[in-house]
């Protein structure tokens, strides 16, 4: 009886592929409710990791979009006159790779200090001014990190500049910031696709159960693994590809959600900025990425759960 | 055709199912296991599809020693004998035709194919115009038919029966005997497990009776 051609057992394995593809949609479908919830913890397991990496994609674009990322301070040696101050910040001014200068001087900044610090009676007791002149240097163009530095050594070899400081903590405490929010991202992005898996895992574990005296019976009759198993990693990939095609609409609707506030937010900081969202490639990369996990988590339940089940 | 050599079957519990049971049946006989219940008649029958594993002695089909197929050959080991359960053991959300159709698609057959030999199949039994029915709809007898309409649609050279009058009257059983003699008389080698002394003993075939595993009567033809 197990006498078929080849050609005969390739046409009959792929009808199988479509007989249990199909069987395991309908079964899918059958329980409209309690596959929905399915599709939706995944969804929403899947579209946490994804809409945080959306928003963090968007700070970065923000963030490389900000004009003059830096902007270095030249303190001027102790005993240069004001007059000689403001004439070294001209002659800055006029160099091709600056973009804006500004001048404090050191009574500007005496009383700035006084202002802002808290630190008056402090002050008022001092019998000289401790601070020092300072000329802000801002460079010029799309200045990267590296030219900004490069600038920075040039102005330190100025003899008048007892000190040049390139103002860029905050832009790497940003960077750092974000580094450790893809971290986070990745990390809170692992442990949900494991749960992900173990969902699937569970939810095809129940499918097997409810279907225990069939696979015997298919046992019995000579079906192999591969076929008791066919049936169950396509239910597994439905319930994986519905949960991405969830998580896809999920962020795509809290991104039309946030829509409106962020370009007026954009509108008031005269921004022309705005948010960029998963793209028709980013939603079939969740569906696929979905699929993926579905196959995944159905096979963890079948591997573990079918060999138990032998004829008795 | 199927010989058992010294057959012994002792289970974990230390219960002895078979002991030391040698025998040979013909590829064209077909023969009845009797015994009480708990006597082996199962055992024997599970031996031959794979479902069981004697711990000691040999049991060949064809020549060939059971022993030597591992897990991934049973499969298709199965798919060359035939079974007839006393539970029928039908899918209940499946048709009819489904049902028989189950080990023509597991072996891969053309859907034409497997019509052609589902109908015929189901003409044999009699059940041709039920194709379509649910099997919760049909009686006992019929449930009984369709399962051996499965057993037999893949055309296997050996056709096993555990108890397959086991819940019916006299009447509907002799039937079912009587196809099965049918079937044998087409050359397949048919093995029925069965307690129904009255019934089988008028039917004039080789009688293996086991009492307590070991094999009492009909080791000769």
């Amino acid at each position: 009886m197990s006498r078929t051609g080849l050609r005969d057992r390739y046409n009959a394995w792929v009808q199988h592929h479509r007989l249990s593809a199909a069987d395991s949609m309908l079964r899918v479908l059958d329980n409209p409710v309690s596959s929905a919830m399915t599709w939706l913890v995944i969804g929403i397991a899947l579209a946490l990791p994804t809409g945080l990496d959306v928003a963090l994609d968007n700070v970065s674009q923000l963030s490389a979009s900000w004009d003059s990322p830096a902007q270095i301070s030249l303190f001027l040696q102790d005993g240069i006159g004001d007059e000689r101050a403001r004439q070294l910040e001209q002659e800055l001014a006029a160099r091709p790779d600056v973009a804006q200068t500004r001048f404090v001087s050191r009574q500007e900044a005496l009383e700035e200090f006084r202002t802002l610090s808290g630190f008056a009676d402090v002050l008022a007791s001092l019998d000289q001014n401790p601070l020092p002149h300072l000329i802000l240097v801002s460079p010029a163009g799309s200045s990267s990190q590296g030219a900004a530095a490069a600038l920075r050594q040039e102005l330190q070899a100025y003899p008048d500049v007892a000190q040049a400081v390139l103002d860029m903590e905050w832009l790497q405490r940003l960077n750092s910031l974000m580094e450790l929010s893809r971290r986070l991202v990745l990390a809170v992005g692992g442990l949900l696709v494991v749960g992900v898996l173990l969902i699937l895992g569970n939810t095809i574990r129940l499918a097997i159960e409810s279907r225990r005296e069939e696979i015997v019976i298919i046992k019995l009759v000579g079906g192999s693994d591969a076929f008791v198993r066919r049936p169950f990693l396509y239910t597994g990939l439905w319930y994986g590809v519905g949960g991405g095609f969830f998580a896809a609409l999920l962020v795509a609707a809290s991104l039309w959600f946030l829509r409106q506030p962020v370009s007026e937010l954009a509108l008031l900081y005269q921004s022309e900025f705005r948010l960029r969202g998963l793209g028709i490639m980013g939603g079939l990369n969740l569906i696929i990425l979905g699929g993926l996990l579905g196959l995944a988590g159905a096979w963890l339940a079948v591997s573990r759960h079918l060999v138990e089940i032998q004829p008795r | 055709m199927i010989s058992f050599d010294r057959v012994s079957k002792r289970y974990a519990e230390g219960h002895d199912a078979l002991r030391e049971v040698s025998v040979n049946i013909g590829s064209d006989e077909l023969v009845f296991i009797t015994g009480h219940s708990g006597a082996g008649k199962t055992t024997l029958l599970r031996m031959i599809m794979l479902m069981e594993r004697p711990s000691r002695g040999q049991v060949s089909i064809d020549g060939q020693n059971l022993a030597t197929i591992g897990p991934r050959g049973i499969p298709r080991h199965r798919r060359n004998i035939g079974v007839v359960f006393q539970n029928h053991r039908l899918l209940m959300d499946r048709t009819v035709y489904d049902n028989v159709a189950l080990p023509l698609i597991i072996a891969g057959y053309d859907h034409r194919e497997v019509g052609r030999r589902v109908r015929a199949a189901l003409d044999k039994v009699g059940l041709l115009n039920r194709e379509r029915a649910m099997p919760v709809t049909l009686s006992g007898g019929e449930q009984q038919r369709v399962g051996i309409a499965r057993a037999v649609v893949g055309k296997p050279k050996i056709l096993l029966a555990d108890e397959p009058t086991g819940n019916l009257d006299p009447a509907l059983s002799a039937e079912i005997m009587q196809l099965f003699e049918e079937f044998n008389q087409v050359g397949v080698t048919v093995l029925i497990a069965s307690h129904d002394l009255a019934l089988i003993s008028r039917l004039h075939h080789r009688i293996i009776t086991l009492r307590e595993g070991r094999l009492v009567a009909g080791s000769k033809t």
